[in-house]
């Protein structure tokens, strides 16, 4: 038993996490920084952070992550970081070429109150942008929030490049929030389906999901380019989608370009892609094809053909505000009994989400935001459920409480088809509805005795 | 097709003008490599911090409490970080952290972190805690030294300080400060039972179980492990490694320090060791049997005869079974690109076991005076690079035509796209790498990555083959298909 340590009476905890159900902006940032086109995201601090990031994302995606680091030693951290990162402009210009470095900071350089626009700005002047290339930034203090706070801040940042000629494009722009490659080329295509015209930002679809191509590009094909950043302050529209994660970057481009925007739930089981599909529909003024139309029956069918296996199944879920609020919806949806829900990201507004999506439920269920695993273990030894949705750690859990577990989230470090089958949509619906069944199943086939042992669904 | 042709050859990296000294050809010009110098900022650098170093380190102690103090992404990146085993508890593969917010960082964080260490305490009773400090905490000022006294005087259990803020340089200043607190545990214990014929395992971390394999020589031979520090490592085998008689240390950094600092305080020798290779493995353990050999002769009777027993019989398994896997990799490939140069070392010999030559190799965390030691065992043309970046690697992978590299994670990938094999000799290696037996393994992992059918399906080296061997001049799809 990994985590025998657990005890089931849970106490009052202020000063400690223990096993986090988060981790720090940097990593948001960075994510967020590589689905921009030729983008070398950049850490403004002590090398380990941009290590740990890169170990991170490599061991989630699979494929290279590059990011450079403004390597901070001792004197950076006494007498401020200005020099490491006009070094470093300077030098990531001349070495890598990337089209845009994405500058995000840290603990140390947020401390000690690094300016990055002025420190920007002094670049500029100095000569080490050169011309027709871009430094972009956000400021992702690792103390405040958490890897999603990165996400939306960086996300922000792209909006501060958009800029409005008082023409629209017609475009609509869709800020789809920490979702997959594999989720953000899902969106594309349902854009695409709708003859809607889109700008996707981040887009990291084509960047870490790439194929084996022989070579190491240090810039993959993919991602959103600068133009398109700069042209989103020209679109008829924003969808954000998710509030943690998207809903800061539209707010900013609906002040500064006047671009009126949607936030939606991220668009993850039948109602959500409902609600998504149909502003898509609303913004750009066009109707849904059947072929859409024809997706969504599908999981219609599908849940009605297997719904007597979800009835009121218990599940324990834990992630990220976004989509654990769609999950749960979806979840409810289908007659499942979400019971504990937690995030470590803090947010008042997502424990009254989640009791608003289950208050008709005849039970209360546990959620906390600012939680940890801790926590999650202690409910589900109090109030044991049939189903664990969370990201790879959640196997410790599972293990010792012996619960089926759909890994879904950030990060799955010991799966792979994340990168490469998405579950937003209708077709996503598919994918997590095949996922929770085959889950259920296999644990009723291995449990049930032989005499009751079933061929037949 | 003419394009995929170029890309094979010699192309050269994009070079940093002031890395060029951290990069050697052998062969080409006197040898100088700058090493142990800060990376540039603005270098992708594969190299880490100096939480990280020490982390890593101390992190297999398994019964003692690692609380990391510091805003939560510290404490997250290195949950459970590697696949260090325990024999028994498994409280290291929990992760604590006082998640430090915005308000800590301006009032400070040392009430939270007494508060933390207390509740932690009591839950769990460990035998000892260690708490690490980050890069914030070294810049808001918190008295690490104090809290942990006072909580240590609260509870009667050592509570250790690890002064790893992350800025202070890079994974060798971590190994440092993790020395540092481990040497206030070494000698508060009670050694009156030890043999003399006895020693402690050092900078070796227990992957995939290989303390074990290496303790199983020893017992074998007659010597008495006090202490794995920190492979299956426990405090209370640290309170009594000074009753050691000699120290082994592997790894470059890790543990060295305090090898030193025990040669110093309580005069045990230590001998340099690696347990990877088969030259390597029989050396060190020779060098176990001759020390004693020679300094306690009188207990210490027929104990290299034991030892020239052991490495026959364990030679007289492996040498078959590795001659059956180099048939097959006979004049093949290889990049070595590793944490610490010691590594490097025995994994240069390592390959010639297996018919390979290896022309890259590099470290993130060598000296001089071990590239110049690699130089000299190396062949003419090989090239030794220092804090590598992914660009300088995929180019010198290109170059060199490789079949197989040797690194960590975050190389595993670049590897791949390259279309070439990999091997994981790093934190997260799932099979035992080390010994007389980690060399099979070594040898079927390398076999089982190399021979893999899927590289004849990379367009980079399926088209080279097809340069090279005009009689199969057919498409790309063509050989693929071949399969």
């Amino acid at each position: 038993m990994l985590l025998r340590h657990t005890p089931k009476e849970v106490t009052e905890r202020s000063a400690l996490v223990i096993n986090p159900a988060k981790t720090c902006q940097p990593i948001g940032a960075m994510y967020a920084a590589l689905g921009i086109h030729g983008c070398l995201p950049h850490s403004h601090g002590s090398q380990g952070c941009c290590a740990y990031h890169r170990s991170a994302l490599t061991k989630h995606y699979k494929e290279p992550v590059s990011a450079a680091t403004s390597s901070f030693t001792e004197g950076a951290s006494v007498f401020g970081g200005q020099a490491n990162l006009l070094q470093a402009i300077d030098n990531i210009f001349t070495v890598y070429e990337p089209e845009v470095i994405a500058v995000h900071t840290t603990c140390l350089s947020e401390t000690i109150g690094d300016d990055i626009k002025q420190i920007r700005d002094k670049a500029d002047k100095q000569g080490s942008i050169p011309k027709g290339k871009h430094v972009i930034y956000c400021n992702t203090p690792s103390y405040v929030g958490s890897h999603v706070t990165g996400f939306s801040n960086m996300v922000k940042g792209m909006t501060e490049v958009s800029e409005s000629t008082g023409k629209k494009n017609g475009k609509v722009n869709v800020i789809p929030g920490w979702v997959e490659p594999s989720d953000m080329e899902e969106l594309k295509r349902l854009a695409a389906l709708m003859n809607v015209p889109i700008t996707l930002f981040p887009d990291t679809s084509g960047i870490l999901n790439g194929p084996l191509s022989g070579e190491f590009k240090m810039f993959p094909e993919g991602g959103v380019t600068m133009k398109e950043l700069k042209e989103a302050g020209d679109a008829i529209g924003t969808l954000a989608l998710g509030e943690w994660c998207s809903a800061d970057a539209a707010r900013n481009l609906d002040a500064k370009c006047k671009v009126p925007c949607r936030v939606l739930d991220m668009p993850f089981g039948l109602k959500a892609t409902d609600r998504f599909v149909d502003s898509l529909r609303t913004i750009a003024g066009t109707s849904v094809p059947e072929e859409i139309t024809r997706e969504r029956g599908q999981l219609v069918d599908m849940i009605s053909d297997t719904h007597q296996y979800y009835y009121h199944k218990k599940v324990a879920l834990f992630g990220d505000p976004d989509q654990l609020i769609s999950m749960v919806e979806f979840l409810v949806s289908i007659d499942m009994w979400p019971v504990h829900v937690v995030t470590g990201t803090p947010g008042a507004k997502f424990e009254k989400r989640i009791k608003e999506l289950t208050a008709h439920l005849p039970f209360e269920v546990n959620v906390k935001a600012a939680g940890d695993m801790f926590l999650l273990h202690q409910w589900i030894k109090n109030e044991p459920v049939d189903l664990l949705i969370g990201n790879t750690y959640g196997k410790y859990i599972a293990r010792d409480e012996d619960i089926p577990f759909l890994r879904w989230g950030f990060p799955i470090l010991d799966r792979v088809g994340h990168q490469y089958f998405p579950t937003v949509g209708y077709k996503g619906g598919l994918r997590l509805l095949e996922k929770i069944l085959g889950l259920i199943l296999d644990r009723k086939d291995r449990d049930d005795s032989e005499s009751v042992f079933e061929l037949t669904l | 097709m003419t394009n995929t042709a170029k890309a094979i050859g010699a192309e050269k990296a994009p070079i940093f003008e002031e890395r060029k000294d951290q990069i050697h050809r052998i062969g080409e010009g006197d040898f100088a490599m700058a090493c142990n110098r800060d990376s540039l900022a603005g270098a992708v650098s594969q190299r880490a911090c100096v939480f990280c170093g020490s982390r890593v380190v101390l992190y297999p102690i398994a019964d003692a409490l690692h609380l990391v103090h510091g805003p939560i992404g510290c404490a997250a990146y290195t949950w459970d970080i590697r696949g260090a085993l325990s024999s028994g508890p498994e409280l290291h593969r929990l992760s604590f952290s006082t998640d430090l917010q915005e308000l800590d960082v301006v009032f400070g964080g040392e009430k939270k972190l007494a508060k933390a260490l207390d509740e932690l305490i009591v839950r769990h009773e460990p035998k000892a805690a260690f708490v690490y400090s980050t890069c914030i905490v070294g810049l808001i000022g918190d008295d690490l030294a104090a809290v942990c006294k006072a909580a240590s005087a609260r509870h009667g259990i050592p509570v250790i300080p690890v002064q790893s803020e992350g800025f202070k340089g890079n994974k060798r200043e971590g190994y440092l400060a993790a020395c540092k607190a481990m040497r206030t545990l070494v000698g508060t214990g009670d050694v009156s039972s030890i043999s003399p014929l006895s020693v402690n395992i050092m900078g070796d971390f227990n992957l995939a179980g290989e303390t074990w394999i290496i303790k199983d020589y020893l017992t074998r031979m007659g010597i008495e492990v006090v202490a794995g520090i920190t492979g299956d490592g426990r405090v209370d085998d640290l309170r009594r490694a000074h009753g050691a008689s000699l120290n082994l240390v592997q790894c470059s950094g890790a543990t060295q320090d305090l090898a030193k600092m025990m040669r110093d305080d309580y005069g045990i020798p230590f001998v340099r060791v690696s347990w990877i290779g088969i030259e390597d493995v029989a050396e060190s353990l020779y060098d176990v049997a001759e020390h004693f050999e020679l300094t306690r002769p009188e207990l210490a009777a027929g104990l290299v005869d034991r030892t020239a027993a052991l490495v026959r019989e364990e030679l007289s398994t492996l040498m078959p079974r590795l001659a059956e896997l180099r048939r097959d990799l006979e004049g093949k490939k290889a990049a070595v690109y590793v944490g610490g140069s010691f590594k490097a070392f025995s994994l240069v010999k390592a390959f010639r076991h297996l018919g390979m030559e290896v022309v890259i190799v590099g470290s993130q965390t060598g000296t001089e005076e071990d590239y110049r030691e690699l130089a000299a065992i190396c062949a003419p043309g090989t090239i030794v690079v220092d804090d590598a970046n992914p660009l300088e690697l995929s180019a010198f992978i290109k170059e060199k035509d490789v079949d197989i590299f040797v690194g960590g994670v975050k190389e595993r990938p670049i590897a791949f796209k390259l279309g070439v094999g990999f091997c994981d000799h790093n934190h997260e290696r799932k099979i035992a790498l080390e010994g007389f037996v980690g060399m099979l393994n070594f040898a079927k992992e390398v076999h089982a990555s190399v021979m893999s059918p899927i590289w004849r399906f990379v367009p980079r080296r399926e088209t080279g083959r097809n340069v090279s061997d005009a009689s199969t001049a057919t498409g790309a799809e063509a050989t693929g298909a071949e399969v």
